[in-house]
């Protein structure tokens, strides 16, 4: 009898989650809009902005919190960047010390980073440049 | 005989009274939705990762992975771009967006060749991202030793 | 100034007592343009803007080699017989026009008036005509969307918004072989223009940026000649698109002349807002050369109209002076052609 009941509490809990990730990560980017639209900032200022704040929050553990309420709406937007190097930087200060603030923030965005250089350079050899209509 | 003074001022009135003004809520709305649904891709390859029993930090790598090799792929094809036309920030700030800042001037710059062209150029747009970020994290680490000192 | 035999006017106008006569046309556009509503008046409309060749810089070059051999042959002339070359582009070091200009044999000088280097070739190139320094010159110019998006503003795959100021690079090139007889359109006046910054910054805008550059040259040609807006069929500017047409006629108002019943932008007539998506229309060196070339001398060939009074717009700054904080300096210079 407690199966099908484990059952439903499951799936509302999984669909909350899927809506909590839906809206977090479309309100981050509404801030970006606005951002866009009213001030004088080109994206890649903004963008700047957003990795440097995740990485602020992320020191002091805020951004953790967004995380588990929101998921992916959270880890997907530029600031998660940010705080994966922060966190990645504070626990290699814990394990080594000192020189952990810098061999520590790069391992946070590793595989980002290497992906996208990877990937670049790949879709580079197999596509060219198309012109726009 | 009028003085170039007054168009001057006249020129700057103009300029703020005619220029159009960028349509926020339309921006807003296909901001949100396009931005919501990438996130909901991620959702999606974290929920299935983490019913293959993965830790929580090879979830993140993966996911990382895959959501930019997404980006770089809706990239290459000319999509990518289609879409951030009328989503803007929506497909500026997710990861893809990234992905999709280091492609762009990968493929875009590949008549000058693989070393100076591709290699070299591939960060112009993205680079400032890495900076500050990377940067920002060392301050936090050095901050973060010197508290725990006490 | 009084000096009957000088062909000086007021202080930025030269009146040509030999007028030039613009004795053959051709242009060539990309496919987006050959789709828009002036595609009637361009002689080649490319299907594929890459011309064929293995990157934008060497298609562009392409069009312009195509639109002044052309040119030329149109004129039944051959290449030995033109004195110079004035031609310019948007590209870094003027590539296109350097590299076009190679495979010719024609004395060249490399021009660099950003959007408004129709006008200024067209300029030189009368002048050396009019104080008998030549009997053929040619006057060209060209741009093109995807080599200017490269070197100006993102790569193409970049998924960034336009904004609704934003103008689209054409991708065009236009050639004028001018000579000193014919039943032609000739060039009377030349009014060259001063750099002008009002200290706009916002490189998303650059109708309004060269709006001031604009409103000064028309207005110092008026003065100059002792003429007014309806001495002219049309006038034309090159590109100040739909936000800055209108600061221009709102200015020169100001000054004192009403140019709003016979006034066109290039850059606003040469594609359709609404169906191309180009939000505040053309740009480019090559959109005032096409448009010239195309619409303007073939309506006066065909009598439809007199008198034009062509004012191709420029901005002169670079990615450099925009990040070191510089406003956007506009230049643009007046030239009227006439067949009565």
């Amino acid at each position: 009898m407690q199966f099908p009941l484990k059952k439903t509490k499951n799936w509302r809990r999984i669909i909350l989650e899927f809506i909590k990730a839906f809206i977090i990560g479309g309100l981050i980017c509404v801030v970006g809009q606005i951002l866009m639209d009213t001030t004088k900032l080109t994206p890649g200022r903004i963008l700047v902005i957003f990795v440097t704040l995740g990485a602020v929050l992320g020191a002091f553990g805020i951004y953790d919190k967004l995380i588990d309420f929101a998921g992916a709406g959270a880890t997907i937007p530029l600031p998660s960047f940010g705080n994966s190097l922060a966190k990645a930087a504070m626990d290699e200060v814990e394990s080594s010390g000192f020189i952990g603030a810098f061999s520590g923030g790069i391992k946070g965005g590793a595989a980002g980073i290497t992906a996208s250089i990877f990937f670049g350079y790949i879709m580079a050899i197999i596509f060219n440049p198309k012109t726009k209509q | 005989m009028v003085k170039e003074k007054k168009i001057i001022d006249s020129f700057e009135a103009l300029t703020k009274e005619i220029e159009p003004k960028p349509k926020i809520i339309k921006n807003c709305i296909m901001a949100f939705l396009v931005g919501g649904a990438i996130c909901e891709i991620g959702q999606v390859i974290t929920y299935v990762l983490r019913n293959l029993d993965y830790s929580k930090e090879d979830i993140s790598a993966i996911t990382s992975v895959i959501m930019v090799f997404l980006g770089a792929l809706l990239t290459a094809v000319g999509i990518y771009n289609k879409i951030a036309n009328f989503a803007g920030a929506g497909t500026v700030v997710p990861i893809t967006g990234f992905a999709n800042a280091v492609v762009a001037p990968a493929i875009e710059f590949k008549k000058e060749g693989f070393v100076f062209g591709v290699a070299a150029k591939m960060f112009t747009i993205a680079g400032p991202v890495l900076v500050y970020g990377i940067g920002t994290s060392v301050i936090i680490g050095i901050i973060y030793y010197v508290i725990n000192l006490f | 100034m009084t000096d009957n035999d000088t062909k000086r006017r007021g202080t930025q106008t030269i009146e040509l007592k030999n007028p030039p006569k613009i004795i053959s046309t051709f242009s060539v556009v990309g496919p987006k343009e050959g789709q828009g509503p002036l595609k009637q008046y361009f002689d080649k409309i490319l299907d594929d803007d890459s011309c064929g060749k293995d990157s934008y810089e060497k298609a562009e070059r392409e069009m312009m080699f195509t639109a002044i051999k052309e040119a030329i042959k149109g004129a039944s002339l051959k290449e030995t017989d033109i004195n110079y070359l004035f031609s310019g582009d948007l590209l870094n070091q003027i590539i296109s026009s350097s590299f076009a200009a190679r495979e010719f044999s024609i004395p060249f000088f490399g021009l660099y008036g950003a959007c408004s280097t129709m006008s200024e070739s067209l300029s030189l190139a009368a002048l050396m005509i009019d104080g008998g320094f030549a009997e053929y010159v040619v006057a060209a110019t060209s741009s093109h969307f995807s080599s200017a998006e490269r070197q100006f503003r993102f790569p193409l795959e970049y998924g960034s918004q336009r904004s609704q100021t934003a103008q689209w690079t054409v991708t065009g090139s236009g050639a004028m072989v001018l000579g000193k007889s014919g039943d032609f359109p000739e060039i009377r006046y030349v009014t060259t223009g001063l750099v002008k910054d009002y200290g706009f910054k916002d490189s998303n805008n650059m109708g309004a940026a060269m709006a001031p550059a604009a409103v000064d040259t028309i207005y110092k040609h008026f003065k100059d000649t002792g003429r007014t807006p309806r001495d002219y069929d049309m006038i034309a500017t090159g590109d100040l698109g739909a936000v800055g047409k209108q600061i221009t006629e709102k200015l020169l108002l100001e000054y004192g002349y009403d140019i709003r019943g016979n006034y066109i932008d290039c850059g606003d007539i040469i594609f359709n807002k609404e169906k191309q998506n180009t939000d505040s229309g053309g740009s480019g060196c090559g959109c005032s050369a096409v448009v010239s070339t195309g619409y303007l001398y073939k309506s006066l060939m065909k009598k439809e109209i007199k008198k034009v009074l062509l004012v191709s717009t420029g901005a002169l700054m670079s990615t450099t002076s925009s990040l070191q904080g510089e406003s956007i300096p506009g230049i643009a210079h007046a030239v009227s052609i006439e067949k009565d």
